[in-house]
């Protein structure tokens, strides 16, 4: 899955104008509405009823107690690590990027590459960049020679695998970081001269200024982004298995192998694997959406 | 020896001098203001005084320090910006207390301090609100009590009323100076609003395309401005060509009459072209004791302002705008009367453009 | 001054390593076909390849397929939205926002569920059907960016006036949308049609668990089985979405010269 950049917007709604006929004006979006529910929304439901029921339709938990084995467990935690890994790294170098880009005093032109790039790269995942990666970290990559040839570094006998936790969050990050930089870039440009101003001649430092002021206004973008990213990496299957095959069990791979009948026998395990899924990046996007209006909030 | 002085201070930037030879002097406890059109160079003055501008050339010492090589956080000045700048992120008390947190103060002294502050901008009971929950003039007041919760040697303000609307400007504008004389902190107030310059500051400094033109007591400024450029950008000005009669009586032609100037006319010859000031509120319908000269005139315009009435009169090759006060026993005059016009020689002003 | 450009300057240098690279290694990879010498073998062998072809085209048919449904279920929503309905605003947002919630794979795995041959709507049951619920998927998957794209151009025009004064001469309501407000909102609608056709050409999870012929299985299945041509297959995939990217940039310049006049 990508995610593209969704700045968000206060609308200045039209002014609604009251008429004979706006009993019937909902009619207009009778279209709209039964392509969400067919295709959306029911569809959706079907799998998070299909978890509590078991093979006779009767209620039951047992599906979704049956994610507490070891292997289920398992995948759910590699799936954890590697979206917030990816994540956390993804907000790190992102933002140090933004902030070079806002305020670090580079040449003003090069502004513009860097977020047309930064669109590019954030769009470019699936299965061309697992072949990336392979071409460039794999055996036989680019830099894994070089590493080798030239300076002597082995990264595969240090424990580097890309088809591993390591080369999966290494991979991510090339769609993750553009990302960051997309949505933070704007709210550092968001952040006034006269703030950095006001508190340095109050007497603080610059490391003083970015612990108490800077940092607190960004915080809730940070957060918000930081939370995309990780569902953004957890929902991300074409990557992980263009990369890994099934070599790597991490909850969506376990959850393609399964709607393609290969692996777990019951089929309802599988609503509770999506479930589960459905769940955390509905946590993390809840959480994206709130700090993102607390934020809204402030700058205004 | 003055608090704070700048001596020829310049700032360039890139090949653009934005401020050229700036000399001035301020005694403990003044209030500055630095009155000028945008883009004269105030801002840039201020920056300098404050240490996020460097000075191209001079120097600036307060309480005797040069302070050009200190960093901002160093130099101890308390500064107020035109858009508030109050951290988003922190509530009104937080705000205040933020340069006393930074300086490492104890808790008990900061609140206090806080609350003390508070009191003084009369918002005690705002302490726990966000920036985002007040109104701008009780934002700029907060920002007026962060600035000087630190008790700063120097209290700068740079256009702090203009994005305010006009009552607030006005009741704001007495409060701060009501709060800067019981504190004795000596101010720096940058304004475009010749209104604002003249009723808070001690003294005003006004500034043209990066020049000093005029330091002085809002009385001097208003009445004897020392060039065209002062005399037009603060108050309302009649503006006269003329010609000189002769120096030595002190004698001007304008139009087809002489007419008697008491501002010593200078080394300047018979011929030459002279421009004269002359303040609306000098002249008078009616005559006063003490005014020495009469001139007739037709009158072309009458706008009735309420309290004042502001009459334009022709005197044959020049205008004369003039101030009568409102009186609802004697209508006001009427366009295409005869009228004289009576001043003293002493009230007009020979500009030295 | 120049301690604080310094540090940027090192972000950006490590930025360029971490992109460069992988860019650099494919199109490195790409070109080693042939041992020992540089050669563009891989390219021809894929390009030559009947199913990159067969594939290639079947996503782009697909990608346009779902700009055209998207457009017509987005555009007249988000207009009467605005027109009629602003007190719905949110509820419709919040559904736009879903497919980001919810990952495709459980989408498609509902729709499996939901459309198979035995059950009421069994779409799953044609190739045709299948085609239209994937097309009717991708739709879904675009809706957050094809919606947001049409909703931010639709307020930089103002939709009732210009509304009232096409209906006051006497305009329809399709002559209202076709003339007036897509015309207003072209911009948005060709930023969000380039981006669903970079998101849908090399989509995976959709067309692989509904076996559907589409470029993004074919391109894993080439990845599984190849070992130069995936290089090459990446270069390929890398320029179209770069091309989407540049287009959307393109015309949104192009919107601003031509509102400038
Ligand atoms: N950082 C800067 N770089 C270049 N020119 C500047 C800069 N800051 C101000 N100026 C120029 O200096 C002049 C004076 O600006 P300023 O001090 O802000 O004027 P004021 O505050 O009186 O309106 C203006 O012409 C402005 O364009
Ligand atoms: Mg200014």
């Amino acid at each position: 899955m990508t995610t593209a950049i969704t700045p968000a917007e206060a609308g200045a709604a039209a002014p609604a104008r009251r008429s004979a006929r706006v009993s019937f004006a909902w009619l207009g979006i009778v279209p709209f509405m039964a392509f969400a529910l067919l295709f959306l929304i029911v569809p959706t439901l079907q799998i998070v009823i299909g978890a509590f029921r078991d093979q006779d339709g009767a209620f039951t938990f047992a599906n979704v107690l049956h994610l507490f084995q070891p292997s289920i467990l398992s995948a759910y935690w590699i799936s954890i690590r590697i979206s917030v890994a990816s994540a956390l790294l993804g907000c790190v170098a992102g933002f140090f990027i933004a902030a070079a880009v806002s305020i670090g005093n580079l040449p003003r032109w090069m502004r513009g590459p860097v977020m047309t790039f930064s669109g590019v790269a954030s769009n470019f995942a699936g299965v061309p960049l697992a072949f990336a990666f392979l071409a460039t970290f794999g055996r036989l990559g680019l830099v894994t020679v070089l590493l080798r040839d030239w300076f002597g570094v082995n990264i595969y006998a240090m424990g580097f695998n890309i088809l591993s936790f390591s080369g999966l969050t290494l991979t991510y990050l090339f769609f993750q970081i553009p990302l960051m930089v997309l949505i933070v870039t704007p709210a550092i440009d968001g952040l006034k001269r006269e703030w950095r101003e006001a508190a340095v001649i109050l007497g603080a430092s610059t490391p003083q200024y970015w612990r108490m002021v800077a940092l607190p206004i960004l915080w809730p973008t940070l957060l918000g982004t930081f939370a995309l990213l990780f569902a953004n990496a957890f929902g991300a299957v074409a990557t992980a298995f263009a990369l890994t095959g099934s070599s790597l069990s991490i909850v969506p791979i376990l959850l393609f192998a399964q709607i393609r009948g290969d692996v777990l026998q019951d089929p309802h395990l599988g609503y509770a694997l999506a479930l589960g899924m459905i769940v955390l990046t509905g946590i993390a996007n809840g959480i994206y959406i709130v700090t993102r209006s607390r934020a809204e909030r402030w700058i205004k | 020896m003055a608090f704070l002085e700048l001596s020829g201070v310049r700032k360039d930037f890139e090949l653009v001098r934005v401020v050229r030879d700036f000399n001035l002097d301020v005694e403990r406890g003044e209030f500055i203001s630095f009155l000028g059109p945008s883009g004269c160079g105030k801002t840039t003055t201020l920056r300098m005084v404050a240490g996020f501008e460097t000075p191209t050339a001079g120097e600036i010492r307060i309480a005797g320090r040069d302070v050009v090589g200190l960093k901002p956080n160093q130099r101890n000045i308390g500064m107020v910006f035109q858009s508030y700048a109050l951290f988003p992120n922190m509530t009104v008390a937080q705000n205040v207390a933020f340069g006393l947190k930074v300086a490492g103060k104890p808790r008990a002294e900061i609140d206090a301090r806080v609350a003390q502050m508070l009191g003084i901008i009369k918002l005690p009971q705002l302490a726990d609100r966000y920036p985002f929950q007040l109104s701008g003039g009780q934002q700029q007041r907060v920002a007026l009590a962060r600035a000087l919760a630190v008790q700063p040697q120097v209290l700068l303000l740079d256009e702090p009323l203009s994005a305010l609307d006009a009552k607030i400007r006005v009741s704001l504008r007495e409060e701060i100076r009501a709060i800067q004389k019981a504190l004795g902190i000596t101010t720096i107030y940058v304004t475009h609003d010749q209104e604002e310059a003249l009723s808070m500051s001690d003294r005003i400094v006004v500034m043209h395309e990066g020049r000093v033109d005029q330091i002085g007591t809002p009385f001097e400024i208003y009445n004897t401005p020392a060039t065209s450029f002062v005399a037009s950008f603060v108050g309302t000005l009649n503006r006269i060509e003329g010609i000189i009669a002769d120096p030595s009586a002190g004698t001007v032609r304008v139009g087809a009459r002489d007419v008697a100037v008491a501002s010593p006319l200078g080394a300047r010859r018979a011929g030459e072209q002279v421009s004269l000031a002359l303040r609306p509120e000098a002249v008078t319908l009616a005559p006063r004791p003490g005014q020495d000269v009469a001139i007739e005139a037709r009158i072309v315009e009458v706008a009735f302002l309420g309290s004042v009435i502001r009459v334009r009169a022709d005197i044959g090759g020049a205008t004369i705008t003039l101030d009568t006060f409102n009186s609802p026993a004697s209508p006001p005059p009427r366009i295409g009367d005869a009228v004289t016009l009576h001043l003293s020689s002493s009230d007009w002003v020979v500009l030295a453009d | 001054m120049k301690r604080r450009s310094l540090w940027s300057w090192i972000v950006l240098v490590l930025a360029i390593l971490y992109f460069g690279l992988p860019l650099l290694g494919t199109v490195d990879f790409s070109m080693k076909m042939r041992r020992g010498v540089y050669s563009l073998d891989a390219y021809w062998a894929v390009l030559g390849d009947p199913r990159f072809q067969a594939t290639f085209l079947y996503s782009v048919v697909m990608a346009c397929m779902t700009i055209v449904v998207g457009v017509l279920l987005v555009v007249p929503t988000a207009y009467w939205v605005r027109l009629k309905l602003p007190r719905w605003r949110p509820v419709i947002e919040f559904i736009t926002m879903l497919p980001l919630v919810i990952p495709a794979i459980v989408i498609v795995f509902g729709y499996i569920r939901l459309y198979n041959t035995s059950s009421w709507l069994p779409l799953t049951g044609s190739a045709l059907g299948t085609d239209a619920l994937l097309t009717l998927g991708y739709t879904t998957l675009a809706l957050p960016y094809m919606y947001r794209a049409v909703d931010t151009g639709l307020r930089t025009i103002d939709v009732a006036t210009l509304t009232e004064a096409a209906e006051s001469l006497g305009a329809g309501w399709i002559t209202v949308m076709w003339r007036v407000i897509l015309p207003n909102v072209l911009v948005a609608v060709l930023s969000g049609a380039f981006l669903t056709f970079a998101i849908v050409i090399g989509e995976f999870t959709m067309a692989a668990l509904l076996n559907r012929p589409a470029f993004g299985p074919y391109l894993q299945l080439v990845g599984a089985n190849r070992a130069y041509e995936p290089a090459a297959l990446a270069v390929i995939a890398f320029a179209i979405t770069w091309i989407c990217m540049g287009l959307i940039q393109l015309v949104t310049r192009l919107q601003k010269h031509t509102m400038r006049v």
